[in-house]
């Protein structure tokens, strides 16, 4: 941030677009999050979300909240690999969407599907494996979101904020198992977002392993022979 | 066999008033073309504008349930040699050419034999049964099907003492159909052979009072109305008497889950989620699942001392 602050009269280019545009395409953004749920509101009023329409909604909200959340773990990679810091600011935005595309998940879950018959919910979150795991999912979603305010992530601290917040691999890994385990026999489409998934996660893995050999090969000469433990910060 | 009737049918709606308008309504149209097999034959097999079945009779079996709109029975299948998403049978089913057909009767018979299409609608009167068909994911329909007896079909190869299972073979063509080993193909299915002669197991050729379109098994299916709707096999070509019980299709795929009988059963849940309700198709809230899908007084009978959880 801050050599880009020194460059000051920089020539806005697609790494450093002014901050116009950076609004627009938040803005543009945060249109296209919204736009499936236009779409199934308009559907349901005109009736053609097919046969079953609960289910049309139920799976296009879960879809959406798995592809959101992968999505928004694909920032920090894509800014890696384009360079595009900016990419960043959008990563708060696509992560408190997926949560609130998982909220309405939830919600015609409990409503339109079960209508509020606690004593079958209790029963599927607690017999239902992939009930269980999709519950656990958006469990863990809630305090991300409750902390991704500035105000929190001061009060925690930018270490302990982003070890909190590293749940979100956890929570993909969740929502794919729960996907994996809904289906009845045809699993080629969970498949395709563990693939994803994974891709995300091992870039992720990668990049920390080379970064560790990085700071072995530069503490080795001090750390030889004391026996003391390398401190691998990530970066 | 006593077959008593169901229980939500009084005398009275035995013929309602709009199946005798049906029924003149197709007589009509029979009449003023060639009613039977060569009709069946000559016609092209695309659209409903006409009735292309030979005549047929209301059934005391029939429900008077509010009939599922053909629309949504049309266009939310599950036929996975086509596509696993509820929308794709509809779409790629087409593909399927279902004329000529035939279908091998075969295995412990006295008298196997291949039957054409023609001369299967001709082995008994055809008739409208409207059935509720439930399936194992917790939907249903109420479906007014047309078709003979399975009955009538297995006498006229006069199954053995030795025959104790009938197989379903149903068709597979890897050109037009999926080749992801979702499932083991050809999709096979199985009924214990007092299951298959019940007056109730229909060999559907007709829904809505037309030829079955592809995406509903076209041009001849099983119907289980008491089983989950897998069990129903679409697009037969081969049935099989034989001696063990068969190894189906998802019974191979999650033993589990999808057991030989799958009689509909609220108290038994799928081990991912409960049957205790299910929804029927142009309905929000969900209803109360029935033993035996509501034919418990017809079939509980062939159950009798069986344990239905282990025996799912
Ligand atoms: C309270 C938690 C949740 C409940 C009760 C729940 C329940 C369900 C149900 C009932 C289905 C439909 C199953 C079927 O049609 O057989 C479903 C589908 C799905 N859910 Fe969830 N879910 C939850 C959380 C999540 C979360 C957090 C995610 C994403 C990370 C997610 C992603 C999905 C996906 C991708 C599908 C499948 C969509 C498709 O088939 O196209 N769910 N969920």
């Amino acid at each position: 941030m801050a050599s880009i602050e020194r460059e000051k009269p920089l020539k806005p280019s697609l790494r450093t677009p002014p901050a116009a545009a950076i609004t627009a395409i938040k803005l543009l953004v945060f249109l296209l999050c919204l736009l499936p749920a236009l779409q199934l509101l308009l559907g349901w009023q005109a009736d053609t979300l097919g046969a079953n329409p609960v289910e049309t909604i139920t799976h296009a909200s879960g879809t959406w909240t798995l592809r959101l959340l992968l999505i928004t773990l694909a920032v920090t990679p894509l800014r890696r690999l384009t360079g595009l810091h900016w990419l960043l600011r959008l990563r708060r935005m696509l992560g408190l969407f997926a949560f609130a595309w998982g909220l309405a998940h939830f919600a015609t879950y409990l409503w339109l599907d079960q209508f509020f018959d606690w004593a079958a919910i209790a029963a599927d979150i607690l017999k239902r494996p992939f009930i269980t795991v999709g519950f656990a999912a958006l469990v863990l979603m809630l305090p991300l979101a409750l902390t991704s305010n500035r105000l929190a992530v001061r009060r925690l601290g930018g270490r302990r904020w982003q070890a909190l917040h590293r749940s979100t691999y956890a929570i993909a890994i969740l929502g794919v198992v729960h996907f994996w385990w809904l289906v009845k026999a045809d699993v080629l489409e969970p498949a395709i977002y563990a693939l994803v998934l994974a891709a995300l996660l091992g870039m992720r893995a990668w990049w920390r392993e080379l970064e560790r050999r990085r700071q072995l090969a530069a503490a080795v000469p001090q750390a030889r022979g004391n026996g003391r433990v390398v401190r691998i910060v990530p970066k | 066999m006593l077959i008593k009737r169901p229980t939500d049918i009084s005398p009275s709606e035995i013929t309602p008033r709009s199946l005798f308008e049906q029924r003149r309504h197709f007589l009509l149209g029979a009449s003023s073309a060639l009613a039977g097999a060569a009709l069946w034959a000559a016609l092209p097999r695309s659209g409903h504008a006409a009735s292309r079945l030979p005549a047929y009779a209301p059934s005391p079996f029939s429900t008077s349930e509010e009939k599922t709109p053909l629309k949504a029975v049309t266009t939310y299948n599950n036929f996975y040699e086509f596509g696993t998403d509820k929308s794709d049978p509809a779409e790629n089913a087409g593909k399927m050419s279902v004329q000529p057909w035939t279908v091998r009767v075969e295995g412990l018979a006295g008298k196997p034999r291949t039957f054409g299409i023609e001369e299967l609608l001709k082995l008994a009167p055809l008739e409208e049964r409207i059935y509720r068909l439930r399936c194992v994911e917790g939907w249903s329909m109420v479906i007014p099907w047309v078709g003979l007896p399975l009955a009538a079909l297995l006498k006229q190869v006069e199954p053995l003492g030795s025959a104790k299972y009938v197989e379903f073979v149903t068709h597979y063509d890897p050109a037009i159909m999926l080749r992801r080993p979702v499932l083991s193909w050809p999709y096979v299915e199985g009924l214990r052979l007092d299951e298959a002669l019940h007056p109730l197991t229909l060999l559907a050729v007709g829904l809505y009072g037309d030829v079955l379109p592809n995406q509903n098994g076209a041009p001849v299916r099983l119907v289980v109305p008491w089983k989950y709707g897998f069990k129903s096999a679409k697009s037969i070509v081969a049935i099989r008497l034989v001696e063990k019980q068969p190894r189906t299709s998802w019974n191979r795929a999650a033993a589990d889950e999808y057991g030989f009988y799958s009689n509909v059963n609220p108290e038994v849940a799928h081990p991912r989620w409960s049957q205790a309700t299910e929804r029927r198709i142009g309905e929000l809230r969900k209803r109360p699942t029935l033993m035996f899908n509501g034919y418990g007084e017809q079939v509980a009978g062939l159950y009798q001392g069986m344990d239905l959880k282990a025996n799912y």
